[in-house]
């Protein structure tokens, strides 16, 4: 009894010192990406206080904004005081909007979800079918197929395919919506709640907005969609490669379980891998996004950050820079995490 | 000819090589016929020669200056006179992308150039130190890894100013730690064994064992990333001209081309057609040859 609760108390102990260490890892990480958007911020040519104040500005105001901005000061005092803005959500004004950085941010991120998350479910539904199917019938054409195909996601410009499919799909054949999310009639019919516009059309049941939000989103969702079909369809037929070489399932074909049986049980097996690529493959999106909302007129993240990039304002370039990697990061431990808690054997 | 065949091939199979140098050529020979197995790789290969003979001989292949603007030619579609059609300034497309294949041979030549011996330098050095010093270098890797590579390409373009040299080195910038942290896995197995001892037993100093011993054992492995990651750099490299921040116009890079032609899309569809092409066609071949090279070079992983 006494050796069962030692021997829990220093488990709780590992527990706790391996909780510490991934927390000094995590914290490490944060300062660092911080350390390399603030880098980058420096690096760059244009002066901070003549994009603020105009060229204009006479030596008096320059240098009363220069103090103000903090570059007299030295550097890591400089990064300490970003650290501090960075830690209370001040991300500086957009200078195109004239709103903070922040709001702006909150306000476009809804629309990149709705795409990116769309695009996910295109990808399982697409990816891992084809993986499956590729490890079950290996070096057969569905496998070739699903290789070739593989690749071709991973070699395609996503900007091309969407100009594309706007040209085919939209001009020729007028099968979807053009670019923005919904048609210029019903642009601000629905109430805002969630900023996702296929949930806040479904909340306000106005079925003909949703139908108009759903052609338009469906494009560049599966575009979106190419490289993730790609990147899941090659783990998955991995995954049940690794599986179906195992001796459980030679015990289960001598047992007399038919193909569809064996590839079910081989399936189940592999659903924990799988969780946590498609959650790092969510990041993957988030990057992807930043092109294919160009070329669709799509209001999210990427086409704020684009027009940001093209205006020279870097505090909404490295505010989003910033935001991303802190999301990837997020991701990543969710996905370890996931591992840790679903799979058995991590115990 | 056929005199000299049937001995060069049986001194390359002979089952005992009798020189160094007739072992490597031996294991390069049986990987080149392994190679020769997978028509998709050779594909690639093919597609990559292709590229670099018409960057060479561009002039020549070419039909028209790709500079020279005819404006009573604009927006023609394809024909007899020009194949892929002809731009909003009467610019030959076809010449535009058989010249567009060198400003993208530039591209991942120096990208692969600078982040090639970064990542090895790097990465060895990391793995082969060991204690402080890979733990400063594999942190800085990580953070450079915790953001997605357009996104972080993006930042340092914004910084840099755009231009094509900037993107090569936001590419760059945002390769090597890739590189780095392969080379550090590979230095990690080779660290340990007896050969590494033996010579440092014999007072090799640290650097000798890394530029003999370390880096090559690390070059088969890098050469195969490599290869696949040229496909995300040429597109990464299209995405940057696209957006304005790569080539500027009137360069005929590709994505910059796309860029142009994007206010041209609705009924002049060979204007995105051609340069995307060219796009998914170069960065597809350096995947499959990529895929065929891992096969021969790297057994494992299959």
């Amino acid at each position: 009894m006494t050796t069962i609760r030692a021997s829990r108390s220093a488990e709780a102990r590992g527990h706790a010192a391996s909780f510490a260490r991934l927390a000094g890892t995590v914290a490490i990480t944060l300062v660092g990406l911080a350390a390399l958007t603030f880098f980058i911020g420096r690096v760059m040519p244009i002066d901070p206080v003549i994009a603020l104040i105009g060229e204009q500005a006479d030596q008096q105001t320059y240098k009363a904004v220069y103090a103000q901005l903090g570059l007299d000061k030295p550097l890591p005092v400089q990064f300490l005081y970003y650290l501090r803005d960075i830690a209370t959500g001040n991300f500086g004004v957009a200078i195109s909007t004239g709103h903070p950085v922040i709001e702006d941010i909150r306000r476009v991120f809804p629309a990149t979800v709705e795409l990116a998350t769309l695009a996910l479910i295109g990808g399982v539904l697409f990816g891992v079918p084809l993986g499956v199917a590729a490890a079950v019938w290996r070096g057969r054409v569905v496998d070739h197929v699903t290789r070739f195909l593989g690749l071709a996601g991973y070699s395609v410009p996503h900007f091309w395919l969407g100009l594309m499919a706007l040209v085919v799909f939209y001009a020729w054949l007028g099968w979807i919506g053009g670019t923005g999310r919904v048609s210029l009639a019903n642009t601000d019919i629905v109430p805002h709640v969630t900023g996702m516009i296929l949930v806040d059309s479904i909340l306000d049941r106005n079925w003909g907005v949703f139908r108009d939000a759903l052609r338009h989103i469906v494009m560049p969702a599966l575009i979106l969609a190419t490289t993730t079909t790609a990147y899941l369809s090659r783990l998955t037929r991995s995954f049940m490669l690794e599986q179906l070489g195992q001796e459980y399932v030679t015990t289960a074909r001598i047992k007399g379980l038919s193909e569809w049986q064996v590839t079910m049980h081989a399936f189940r097996n592999i659903g924990v891998q799988l969780l946590t690529v498609i959650v790092l493959a969510y990041g993957g999106l988030l990057d992807g996004a930043v092109l294919t909302e160009t070329v669709f007129g799509w209001p999210g993240f990427g086409q704020y950050l684009t027009s940001g990039l093209l205006a020279g304002d870097m505090n909404v370039v490295l505010t989003c820079t910033l935001l991303v990697g802190v999301i990837f990061l997020v991701l990543n431990l969710a996905s370890d995490a996931l591992y840790r808690v679903l799979d058995p054997r991590t115990r | 000819m056929s005199a000299v065949r049937p001995t060069l091939r049986a001194w390359l199979t002979a089952d005992e090589a009798q020189s160094a140098t007739q072992a490597t050529l031996q294991g390069l020979w049986l990987g080149w016929l392994r190679f020769l197995r997978n028509p998709l790789a050779v594909a690639g290969l093919a597609v990559v020669v292709l590229l670099l003979l018409v960057a060479l001989f561009a002039p020549w292949i070419a039909s028209h200056d790709p500079y020279e603007q005819d404006l009573a030619q604009r927006l023609k579609p394809p024909s007899a006179a020009h194949w892929f059609g002809t731009d909003q300034v009467g610019r030959d497309n076809y010449s535009r992308v058989v010249y567009g294949s060198r400003v993208t041979l530039y591209i991942v030549f120096l990208v692969a150039v600078i982040v090639g011996p970064i990542g090895l330098l790097i990465g060895t050095i990391a793995g082969y130190a060991g204690g402080k010093v890979d733990a400063v270098l594999m942190r800085v890797t990580d953070i450079f890894l915790a953001f997605p590579g357009l996104v972080l390409a993006l930042a340092f373009v914004a910084a840099l100013g755009p231009g094509l040299v900037n993107a090569v080195i936001a590419i760059a910038l945002t390769h090597w730690p890739g590189f780095a942290r392969l080379a550090r896995a590979e230095t990690m197995i080779v660290r340990s064994s007896d050969f590494i001892a033996a010579s440092r037993i014999q007072g090799a100093s640290a650097a000798r064992i890394l530029a003999r011993h370390v880096i090559p054992m690390c070059i088969p492995s890098v050469i195969v990333r490599m290869t696949l990651s040229m496909a995300g750099v040429i597109l990464t490299a299209a995405g940057l001209g696209f957006l304005g921040l790569g080539a500027q116009p009137p360069s005929p890079e590709w994505g910059a081309m796309l860029s142009s032609g994007r206010r041209f899309l609705i009924g002049y569809w060979w204007m995105p057609t051609f340069p995307g092409l060219a796009i998914m066609i170069v960065s597809l071949a350096f995947n499959l040859l990529g895929d065929g090279l891992r096969d021969v070079l790297d057994p494992k992983s299959e």
